[in-house]
């Protein structure tokens, strides 16, 4: 449906996008993820044909969106950062002009009838939308998103700005469309993602640095198993006499957590269980054990260690990709074991 | 191109714009009509070519927002991510400007009835005023609407394009103080009041319908351009 290949977009010198390549096939819901400035934004206005690209190509349904960009904007509903609302217009005469302005066939009252049920904005059609709170606005611009029932919905963090109780309705109504639509999703909630979207696009400094489901790309980067013990010790003693563990490859202090107590993140060498050793030691040590958990690590966890991740390279590394030079990492590590 | 132009249209009459616009022209075209009713000329014409006066003030009110406001608010991204062409979003909103002005001379059309219930008047030579001054209008207004596209605030968008009009409109009087002479009768024939001027006598000039004709279509050029530079920048 979406086929992305090379795409690189330039403001001046700065290379905001470089060289990217995706494609999403129908029906899939996608999730953009990066931090701000990552070229999220820019990726999707390039699919839309607000902005023109430098390099590459896009195309949507087959159409190429330079080419033919009234064919291909046809099939996109795009709600970007901040909605597109003409701020002296009712609710329904925006949706209305939207809906000329698509040149939509369906029969008109009906189908913004429709969508505005559907975004829950029908009791507020006749309201200026100067007038609407933000949580309102965002809705009025979904729904302008979603007139003419597009195959392709682009949806620039459409929940920002609402109530958790919208929120999750509208993350209901993605998941719904998501049936029959081809979406593509930015969000900084992360949660968000994890709950709608099959497929995540971590993006940062505008490349593309993985391109997996939510669960694969935790898993790769929480195959380390280590662990989190709060031990009630004194700090010091306690890093120097876990640091001794056998197995144990490096101990770090999180520090303290609840009175009398600090945390410990215990990373065990490969294929090492230090659980029992190391409950053994803090007893030895005539120390309380009061828990001892794995650090499963989260989505949030996985975007943030990517994207602080310096470089291209060392996100991939992160990762645990082989196409930069993993085997020698993995080498190095057997011989220090 | 329709839904770009009712929406705009109607934005005028959203906001005092509209009003403010139509009252210049309602309060001044009376005004000048109640003067040569006195005087004992009845030529409605003449008030049209007294027009270009508040033409001069009234098309950066109408322009000033058309374009800058869309980039301020954002706006734009909802028309050029719509299945229509740079040229529709353009002329549509350029169009909508232009019926707003062109409603601003109802009231002249009326003068004329009551004149030529009265009286017996060159018609024709009515018409050619109004012509005159729709093209004079269409021009101002491309010009404005282009100057709006440049920049995100409408207050510069309207400054500049009043200044500019003050320029163009009377360039022929600063071509008499200059002594070069090519340099004095280039200014002159940019000066938008002579070819405007030449609407006022019954002799239709072709020459000047193409002028104005030809200065809106250049500018409309220029919008069009200048939407597709920021997908570019």
């Amino acid at each position: 449906m979406i086929e992305v290949s090379g795409l690189s977009k330039r403001y001046g010198t700065h290379l905001a996008v470089k060289d990217v390549s995706f494609s999403i096939s129908k029906g899939e819901v996608i999730g953009f993820l990066g931090p701000n400035g990552a070229g999220k934004s820019t990726i999707m206005n390039i699919l839309t044909g607000y902005l023109s690209l430098t390099q590459g190509k896009v195309s949507i349904d087959g159409f190429d969106v330079m080419e033919y960009p009234e064919e291909a904007k046809k099939r996109i509903g795009y709600l970007p950062e901040i909605p597109p609302l003409y701020m002296d217009m009712k609710v329904k005469e925006y949706l209305a002009f939207i809906f000329d302005l698509k040149k939509v066939k369906f029969p008109k009252s009906a189908h913004i009838n429709e969508v505005m049920k559907l975004v829950k904005i029908d009791h507020v059609a006749n309201r200026l939308i100067k007038n609407l709170s933000k949580g309102y606005r965002q809705r009025v611009g979904f729904a302008g998103a979603l007139i003419g029932n597009p195959d392709v919905l682009i949806l620039d963090e459409p929940t920002v700005g609402l109530d958790p109780k919208q929120i999750i309705e509208i993350r209901n109504l993605i998941s719904r469309l998501g049936k029959n639509h081809t979406i593509i999703l930015s969000s900084h909630i992360l949660s968000e993602i994890q709950a709608v979207c099959k497929r995540v696009i971590i993006i940062n400094q505008g490349q593309i640095i993985a391109d997996d489901t939510p669960e694969s790309l935790s898993e790769r980067l929480s195959n380390d198993k280590s662990i989190v013990a709060r031990i009630m010790c004194s700090e010091k003693d306690m890093l120097e006499a876990l640091s001794t563990v056998k197995g144990v490859k490096s101990v770090t202090s999180l520090g303290c957590k609840e009175p009398n107590s600090y945390d410990f993140l215990i990373e065990p060498k490969k294929n090492c269980d230090v659980r029992r050793d190391v409950f053994e030691r803090v007893s030895s040590r005539g120390k309380t054990l009061l828990s001892l958990s794995s650090n499963q690590i989260s989505l949030e966890q996985v975007f943030l260690r990517l994207t602080e991740a310096g470089s291209y390279e060392e996100a991939r590394k992160l990762l645990g990709f082989n196409d930069v030079k993993t085997e020698e990492n993995e080498e190095k590590e057997e011989a220090a074991n | 191109m329709t839904a770009i132009f009712k929406r705009e249209f109607k934005a005028f009459f959203s906001t005092p714009v509209g009003y403010i616009v139509l009252a210049a022209f309602y309060l001044f075209s009376g005004y000048f009509f109640t003067f040569i009713y006195q005087m004992g000329s009845p030529e409605v014409h003449n008030i049209i070519m007294t027009m270009s006066i508040i033409i001069v003030f009234v098309t950066p009110l109408l322009t000033m927002r058309l374009m800058s406001d869309d980039r301020r608010m954002k706006t734009d991204q909802a028309l050029l991510t719509a299945p229509v062409s740079l040229y529709s979003i353009v002329l549509g909103k350029f169009l909508a400007a232009l019926s707003v002005f062109a409603l601003g001379f109802v009231p002249t059309l009326i003068f004329e009835m009551i004149v030529l219930s009265m009286v017996e008047v060159n018609f024709l030579s009515y018409l050619y005023a109004l012509l005159g001054a729709i093209l004079l209008g269409a021009a101002l207004i491309a010009i404005g609407m282009f100057i709006s596209s440049l920049t995100e605030s409408s207050v510069v968008a309207a400054i500049l394009t009043f200044v500019i009009n003050i320029l163009i409109i009377y360039a022929s009087n600063l071509g008499s103080m200059i002594q070069v002479p090519w340099i004095a009768t280039a200014i002159e024939k940019i000066a938008f009041i002579n070819a405007f001027n030449n609407f006022g006598s019954t002799a239709f000039s072709i020459p000047d319908v193409f002028y104005f004709v030809s200065i809106t279509a250049a500018f409309l050029f220029l919008s069009v351009r200048s939407l597709e530079k920021r997908r570019w920048a």
